[in-house]
């Protein structure tokens, strides 16, 4: 650590999140090693450090001798200032080297709101912001994660993106890029080399053309670069490196814990949901991989904590055998289990005394409609019944502390369809009378609204968002219907959501935005600390683009949209299907019942998900 | 009781007492060493730390008791800590506890003073400290209140350091009443502000009883 460093570390909050020297944290003679990567998280470090696509691809990288995978995450404002003031370059924690220097920088990106942070951190890196000014083959600027299924908003800054599950797919970027750097490659010859590997998006190669109502027209693909790009996934994930041995932050982080993944995708086939679609098909570890993996990841990192995660987690096939197999294993070490995104259809006594017995954390539910109506459309298939059985067998075990999450603006919502979360909400509360253990001690429930944000590849993203002023007319009226003391009522600032929306179904034009809004001093959006509305309102208006225009208006059936250059498996004419059926009310059973045939199955070598 | 002495520098400085506490506790767990935990509702390991120390400063002489389970025996404890820590903390001995922590009286620490835009005033500071009376406005919880600091100190050497920094050797009390480091450094902000150095780093270096005997 330099002096210089070392005093700035004084005079910031929470230092240890800038020092690196975690247990378990990766370092190499950089002399030994082809490249060296900084894998950037655009948001802090108590973020990042809590994702576990991190974690993976942390490990797998390292697992190259010939690659030095080393981490960084966006400064706080405090650190930001000083950084900037002492000049000081941005550096990778566990080495301390600027990361302009090095071979790639890799971002996650997970959402939206921390695209202006990849901007600052590329400055802060001294490195030019845009693709085209960066004219040399390294530091190669790429990345991957669940926003980059629309990468057009983001693609003036970034060389190319990973699309999908980056296991094999970064190292075959990784290797390709060894071997352009040992042969003194240009960056065009390495950017149409890259384009040949499957998953890769290298924007540079795709020309959009736009219509004059602002639509695109058309996008010319250059150079014979594919006309779409496949999202690559892992097919057998129990083959792949697993982090069992993740660094462990000396400093408190979000999610302390070991994160147990236990599959990928989702049965369900929620239509709000871009995660349900993104992901698909399918893909389980065995029962006995996770078992194993989760003892190792226990001894190896000290944690005190296991949480199982996934879509869906309930729908882990065996998840009984997994949870008692693992309690058996934590008890006697005084080792909490607990199980987020419980579907609360099929929550069952045993499986809630499971989780009890080590200790009793809150509970959540995310009906996200009130009305059934509502779920139809939405094909949240939870019954009120399952739900109210779920909050009885919860009360009767003693929780007296329930969450309840719900989305406004959900496409054909009414009036009587919010009024109807106030009506849930009394029957949840009503239940809690007639079975509560311990009627003394009361109850709380949180209800929870959120602004519904069209997303692409689901069978929403041809939807308009309802605007900010009819989102809050919606959540007077659910206030107002609220009436008992026990139940509190939170709401989500829908400014935010909507810059979300635009960006998320934006195009290539939004890169002018997002510059805008850095320059102007945009970082950390996710933060309300830092987010200003008003900052990307002028933003837009400098651009001369409209954020309703991407968030707000219902699009054509045929449109060309920015992101179906990226296929993720899911037919878009099977999107549109559903989207027919949400008008109709009419449900779609969950892929274990019956196959609809989005396509996401042509992902895999063998052709049949899951089952 | 099992008491270990340990060290705490580097990158490890940054880590505050609060995080140093559960960083431990997951020491522990990766050792595979079992310790006590305490009884009761939420029962956590039992872990008493003799002196917490301030973030940024370092430390070659911390000291920590547990209660060793399982047979254990003291002489590989330290190794199969070691194996576990994170960057910067390392175990240097482990033994049965003797003593008790209120028997330690006195911190040996060692403070580099900056100067980044003049030469060191050495001799300034060595007048400084040898007045006979060092008089300065200690905060507290109840208000600020004015405290001669010479008495709880032990001496105070002032030597060139190296890169033209000024090394401060200084022995200070532990507790009832402590003096801290950054407080001896604010007498100069206070007293004489001309002097004061553009940054300081502290290390404590030993700790020891009323008889200036090491406190282990």
């Amino acid at each position: 650590m330099t002096p210089k460093l070392e005093r700035i570390l004084t005079r910031v909050q929470k230092p240890a999140r800038y020092t690196g020297g975690e247990y378990n944290e990766i370092v190499k003679d950089p002399e030994k090693v082809d490249l060296r990567v900084a894998f950037c998280f655009p948001d802090t470090y108590e973020i990042g450090m809590s994702n576990l696509g991190l974690q993976i691809l942390y490990g797998a990288m390292n697992e190259d001798p010939g690659i030095w995978c080393e981490r960084c995450f966006a400064p706080w404002g405090d650190m930001e200032e000083e950084l900037r003031r002492e000049k000081l370059p941005l550096y990778a924690l566990e080495s301390g080297d600027p990361i302009g220097d090095f071979d790639a920088i890799a971002f996650s990106l997970g959402y939206e709101m921390a695209y202006t942070s990849v901007l600052n951190m590329l400055d802060l890196a001294g490195v030019p912001v845009r693709s085209a000014d960066r004219e040399s083959l390294t530091p190669l600027v790429f990345a991957g994660g669940t926003s980059c299924i629309n990468p057009e908003p983001m693609a003036d800054f970034i060389d190319l993106f990973a699309i999908g599950e980056g296991e094999k797919l970064d190292m075959e970027i990784l290797e390709l890029l060894k071997k352009a750097k040992r042969e003194g490659w240009p960056k065009s010859r390495f950017l149409r080399a890259a384009a040949d590997i499957p998953g890769v998006y290298v924007p540079s190669l795709y020309e959009p053309e736009y219509n004059d109502d602002g639509t695109l027209r058309r996008v010319n693909v250059l150079d014979g670069a594919p006309e779409t790009v496949t999202k690559r996934i892992v097919e057998d994930l129990d083959s792949v490196y697993y982090p069992t041995h993740a660094i462990v932050p000396s400093t408190e982080i979000v999610h302390d814990r070991v994160v147990l993944e236990l599959f990928r995708g989702c049965v369900r086939g929620c239509r709000f949901c871009q995660a349900g679609f993104a992901y698909r098909p399918v893909r389980r570890h065995s029962t006995e991989f996770l078992l194993e993996k989760a003892k190792e990841a226990l001894s190896g990192s000290g944690y005190e904590e296991i949480t199982l995660s996934s879509l869906s987690t309930s729908d882990f096939k065996g998840l009984s055998e997994l949870t008692d197999g693992l309690l058996e294993w934590c008890e006697p070490r005084k080792i909490s289990l607990s199980l987020p995104s419980l579907r609360a259809d099929n929550f069952s006594m045993g499986l809630m005394e499971r989780v009890q017995k080590v200790r009793k954390s809150g509970l959540t539910f995310a009906p996200e409609a009130g009305s059934q109506r509502l779920r139809d459309v939405i094909n949240k298939n939870v019954t009120e019944e399952a739900l109210l059985n779920s909050c009885r067998i919860a009360f009767e075990g003693g929780w007296s502390t329930l969450k309840l999450y719900f989305m406004l603006g959900l496409p054909t919502e009414t009036d009587e369809d919010v009024l109807a979360i106030a009506e849930l909400a009394e029957k949840v509360l009503s239940c809690w009378r007639q079975n509560a253990v311990n009627r003394a001690r009361g109850v709380k429930i949180t209800v929870s609204t959120s602004m519904f944000v069209p997303k692409p590849h689901t069978p929403f993203e041809w939807e308009a968002q309802v605007s900010v002023e009819e989102y809050l007319r919606r959540v007077k009226l659910l206030r107002e219907a609220i009436k008992s003391r026990a139940i509190t009522y939170n709401w989500h600032a829908p400014d935010v959501s909507l810059i979300e929306a635009a960006l998320s179904r934006g195009d290539r034009r939004l890169g002018a935005v997002i510059e805008n809004v850095w320059r102007d001093g945009g970082r950390l959006d996710s933060w309300s600390d830092y987010f200003s509305f008003e900052r990307w309102m002028n933003a837009f208006e400098k651009a001369g683009l409209d954020p309703d225009f991407y968030a707000a208006r219902v699009r054509g059936e045929d449109e060309l949209f920015p992101w179906d250059v990226i296929s993720v498996g899911v037919r878009k004419s099977y999107l549109a299907r559903e989207r027919k059926a949400a008008y109709e009310g009419k449900i779609t059973p969950d892929c274990r019942v019956k196959c609809m045939g989005c396509g996401a199955n042509c992902l895999l070598e063998r052709r049949a998900c899951d089952e | 009781m099992s008491r270990i002495l340990f060290k705490k520098e580097g990158r490890a400085k940054f880590i505050s007492h609060l995080d140093l506490m559960r960083t431990m506790q997951r020491v522990f767990i990766r050792s595979g060493l079992a310790i006590r935990h305490t009884e009761g509702f939420n029962p956590h390991p039992y872990m008493n730390f003799a002196m917490p120390l301030s973030v940024g400063t370092e430390s070659v002489c911390e000291l920590m008791d547990f209660g060793l389970l399982g047979g254990a025996e003291p002489e590989e404890v330290p190794a199969r800590l070691n194996a576990g820590c994170p960057q910067g903390i390392e175990i240097l001995d482990c033994y049965e506890e003797k003593r008790k922590f209120k028997d330690i009286k006195w911190l040996d620490i060692e403070a580099r003073l900056f100067y980044d835009y003049r030469a060191c005033p050495l001799e300034a500071l060595r007048e400084l400290y040898s007045r006979e009376q060092l008089i300065i406005e200690k905060r507290t919880k109840r208000g600020s209140a004015e405290v001669d600091i010479l008495p709880l100190t032990g001496g105070i050497e002032i030597e060139p350091g190296e890169d033209g920094q000024l090394l401060m050797r200084s022995r200070l009390s532990a507790q009832d009443p402590a003096l801290s480091p950054a407080q001896l450094i604010s007498a100069i902000d206070q007293l004489a502000p001309e002097l004061s150095p553009d940054f300081t780093a502290f290390r404590r270096v030993e700790v020891r009883d009323s008889d200036l005997h090491p406190f282990r």
